[in-house]
């Protein structure tokens, strides 16, 4: 991290300012387009992309993308002119920057795409660039570790997504995700479909059981958790879930499955995070909480979850956001993050404090704020969705419990009397401070005018419900049931906080055991690789052609058997005395080379049936094919005998383990190729191209001897990747034998 | 190895061998022959060479490395097919010329395809060289 404070250039240089306004610019394109898709618009661009596989680059703009854009460029904006400073100084910035604008491009594209498979690709961007990200301060083992465990999570999980979508494609016929009509609930792939779409939503969103990589994956620089682990990217998983709300949402298995995974997953996360003395890690839990949250109300899926859902995504981003880059500021201003050791901060950080109360307040649900207003409509929504106990206790347990932990990372260090620290607290630069005042900003100004959310809300909600939604956002209206339960919230919640340190200490024995699990997992699939390796790669020659040629025997075998072949043994009767010499004199070499114990015999001896085989060629009238056999043949035995020198003795004992074995595999291999070629002979021979090449040869390619015109005219080609192989097979043996001759260092 | 008669055979054989080597390359078009037998053959002349006078006697006699040989041949086959592009035909299209043709006589031709198939002798002889030089240098 930039310890020496400040970069001397402004702004991190021409890759922090460019970093910055990229991001801006979007911000601002994506926003003139806020009035049209309020009225209802949806927008759409399309770009032939691959025509050939149906996919189309469509870009569609509807309430619920442009939400998610708004939010990625905004808050890119914020968290860029931040890393400018935080990272200013950095040997690396330029490098974290690149990937911070691969992740944007990615995130942008997958929230915009219209067709699945190019969303699929940005999903991955995603995953690729957030891995890169945890693990920026890659000469710490965790930081891969965790990088590593992220990539693994999540990259399955977006296998499993790919799945789904080839699957969705069969389904739906098509890619294209607005030209999916109506419900696949009744398709026969329905229940594929849905687990595969969840397996990939839920690695991305980290719903239980698939948390695990998130808090972990706050190994990653501060403003990377604030955008990728809060704001965005874990979002995408919850975007999924929203985006195929219509086509597959609305049955008994989507409103269960989200709604335990979500309820349990933001119950469970919330007390974890009361556990953690790190603030960030508490955020980290706290985010879980939330991502919970959005997945149990998207799968209650009534008008009202939706839109408080919505409503709540904004709400989110905001204070999170703005704590995450907070906690960046007091540990860049303090040296440390730890809760029980913070304490008084507010006088010597006053605006950090300032951006920390308002954006706390939010995620407390205090009214005046944003998050008042979000928690309000949950609990509405939650009062009146089916199984409904369940919906309510979940979201209570979670918000009391999200009060306190609001209390441990925002009250709690600027308050009180100020506690040593490693570092003497000062303030941090403008553009540290800059993102998490405007964001917590933010969270104020829209509790004050819930309408203005509006106009991103109604349109998101219509776009999720896949009908039209009716939106009314307000932060006091009367005393019902939900303003009566935020009350108890905040009293429970209260009664918690001042007890939090008992808490703590009574949940520290309380210890889920994922990681170790992980790490068992992640050595087995280790263990287990270099087992097979070990068993597959031998390092013996003798076993890998082996190995070869009983692939090759077997599935010529299998072919041979299926085709029903019919070989007819031809009478011997026409047979010369020239045939059965040629024949004798191959068998022989053949005999011999399988039977002798010298190296040197036996491959003199393959020389003799190769020079049989040239013979064979002479007699049946290819001159050409002989001569080169019979060239090939002597380099062959030449080369053999020139390498033999460099062999090892021959070890007599190993050979006659091994003989039997190999001489079985040479009969059945030799006896399945007699097969084939006897059953060719008994069919006619189709001389047409023969014919064709005869005629063609002299009068289009001035030769007459066929084979070599066909060789380098008619088929040159062919040929030119023939001599391109010998080139190059010859280039790499010499390598490798070079590469022997001097041991490597 | 350098038994005086090996050596003084090899001087008359090596010759021989080349001119036998190319006359096999040119006669491919009509006749048994061409430029993969060719450079085999070639191959086997530089090969004798090598055992006589031992290996680096061969390669100063190569005068180049076998391996831009080879490789020197896979780009003139290269050229020889990029060339079918010029007058317009597709890659590998043969293009003819016929020097002093008459009504009876075709004259003597020239073509890409003899320019494609010295390229494969080329690749042959250097490839096969390059791999038998490697191999006796190694004991």
């Amino acid at each position: 991290m930039a310890d020496d404070g400040t970069d001397r250039r402004f702004l991190g240089g021409p890759a922090g300012w460019i970093s910055i306004l990229l991001p801006f610019g979007l911000f601002l394109w994506f926003a003139q387009h806020i009035p049209a898709v309020a009225g209802g618009a949806v927008l759409r661009w399309d770009v032939e992309w691959i025509p050939s596989l149906g996919v189309t680059l469509g870009i569609l703009l509807d309430g619920l993308s442009l939400s998610f854009a708004l939010l990625i460029s905004g808050i890119g904006a914020l968290v860029t002119l931040y890393s400018a400073s935080y990272l200013g100084g950095h040997p690396h910035y330029v490098r974290f920057v690149c990937y911070l604008m691969a992740f944007m491009t990615g995130m942008l594209g997958l929230v915009l795409s219209d067709n699945l498979l190019a969303l699929f690709v940005f999903w991955e961007v995603t995953t690729v660039s957030s891995y890169l990200l945890i693990g920026f301060n890659a000469d710490e083992a965790k930081s891969r570790r965790n990088a590593l465990q992220a990539l693994v999570v999540t990259g399955t999980g977006g296998l499993a997504f790919l799945a789904g979508i080839v699957l969705i494609g069969t389904a739906a016929g098509t890619f294209s995700i607005s030209a999916i009509e109506g419900s696949l609930a009744d398709h026969a792939l329905y229940l594929p479909i849905f687990w595969l779409v969840i397996a990939g939503a839920f690695s991305k969103s980290a719903q239980f059981p698939l948390h695990f990589w998130l808090p972990n994956a706050m190994a990653a620089p501060t403003p990377v958790s604030a955008y990728l682990h809060s704001a965005t990217m874990v979002k995408g998983g919850v975007y999924l879930l929203a985006r195929m709300n219509p086509s597959l949402g609305g049955t008994d298995l989507w409103f269960w499955t989200l709604a335990i995974a979500g309820g349990f997953t933001a119950v469970f996360a919330s007390v974890l995070a009361i556990r953690q003395t790190d603030i960030k890690q508490v955020l980290a839990y706290t985010t879980l909480m939330a991502l919970g949250t959005l997945v149990l109300f998207i799968g209650v899926g009534t008008d009202y979850a939706l839109e408080a859902a919505m409503a709540f995504l904004l709400v989110h981003s905001f204070y999170k956001a703005a704590l995450f880059l907070m906690i960046g500021v007091v540990d860049h201003g303090t040296g440390t993050r730890d809760a029980t050791v913070l304490r008084g901060l507010g006088r010597a950080m006053p605006v950090t404090m300032l951006a920390a109360m308002l954006a706390a307040a939010s995620m407390a649900g205090l009214p005046p704020l944003f998050g008042f207003v979000g928690k309000e409509f949950l609990y509405k929504a939650a009062l009146g969705a089916p199984a409904m106990i369940w919906v309510t206790g979940c979201i209570f347990a979670a918000s009391v419990l999200m009060f306190v932990a609001a209390g441990i990372a925002a009250w709690r260090p600027f308050t009180g009397p100020l506690a040593e620290t490693p570092v003497e607290p000062h303030e941090g630069p403008w553009p540290m401070l800059a993102g998490p005042v405007l964001l917590s900003v933010l969270g104020l100004a829209f509790g004050l005018m819930p309408d203005w959310a509006e106009a991103l809300v109604a349109p998101a909600a219509t776009a999720v419900a896949g009908r039209p939604v009716e939106v009314d956002l307000y932060l006091f209206k009367e005393v019902n049931a939900a303003f009566v339960l935020s009350l108890v919230t905040f009293a429970t919640g209260f009664v918690l906080y001042l007890l939090h340190g008992r808490l703590r200490s009574g949940l520290a024995r309380f210890k889920p055991r994922f990681d170790p699990g992980w790490d068992r997992l992640m050595d087995g699939v280790a263990a287990g690789a270099a087992g097979l390796t070990g068993l597959i790669q031998t390092g013996r020659l003798r076993r890998y052609i082996f190995v070869t040629f009983l692939a090759l025997g077997l599935s010529t075998a299998v072919a041979v058997w299926r085709a029903g072949l019919s070989p007819e043994i031809p009478p011997l009767d026409d047979l010369e005395v020239k045939h059965w010499s040629v024949l004798t004199f191959i068998l022989a070499g053949a005999l011999l080379t399988a039977f002798t114990n010298s190296r040197m015999t036996a491959v003199a001896a393959l020389g003799v049936v190769g020079i049989g085989v040239a013979l064979v060629f002479i007699i049946f009238g290819a001159p050409d094919v002989a001569i080169t056999q019979l060239l090939v043949e002597v380099l062959q035995v030449v080369l053999v005998a020139v390498a033999m020198l460099k062999l090892p003795y021959l070890n007599h004992e190993y050979v006659k383990t091994v003989r039997g074995w190999d001489l079985l595999l040479a009969i059945s291999i030799g006896a399945m190729t007699t097969v084939i070629l006897l059953a060719v002979q008994a069919a006619p021979l189709d001389l047409e191209l023969t014919a064709f090449f005869e005629e063609a040869s002299a009068p289009l390619a001035f030769g007459r001897n066929i084979v070599n015109v066909i060789l380098v005219d008619f088929r040159a080609l062919d040929t030119f990747g023939e001599i391109a192989v010998v080139a190059v097979a010859a280039l790499g043996a010499y390598a490798l034998l070079k590469g022997v001759r001097r041991p490597s260092p | 190895m350098t038994s005086l008669i090996v050596r003084a055979a090899t001087r008359l054989l090596v010759g021989l061998l080349l001119l036998f080597s190319i006359w096999m390359l040119l006669r491919g078009h009509n006749e048994p022959g061409g430029g993969f037998i060719g450079g085999l053959i070639g191959a086997t002349g530089f090969i004798l060479y090598a055992v006589a006078h031992g290996s680096k006697a061969a390669r100063e006699a190569l005068r180049l490395d076998p391996r831009s040989i080879a490789v020197g041949g896979l780009g003139l086959a290269l050229l020889a097919g990029v060339a079918g592009f010029l007058p317009g035909d597709g890659l590998f299209a043969g293009q003819w010329l016929f020097i002093g043709a008459t009504e009876t006589d075709k004259g003597t031709p020239l073509s890409t395809i003899l320019l494609f198939d010295l390229g494969v002798y080329l690749v042959v002889l250097g490839s096969v060289l390059a791999l038998v030089f490697a191999l006796e240098e190694e004991v």
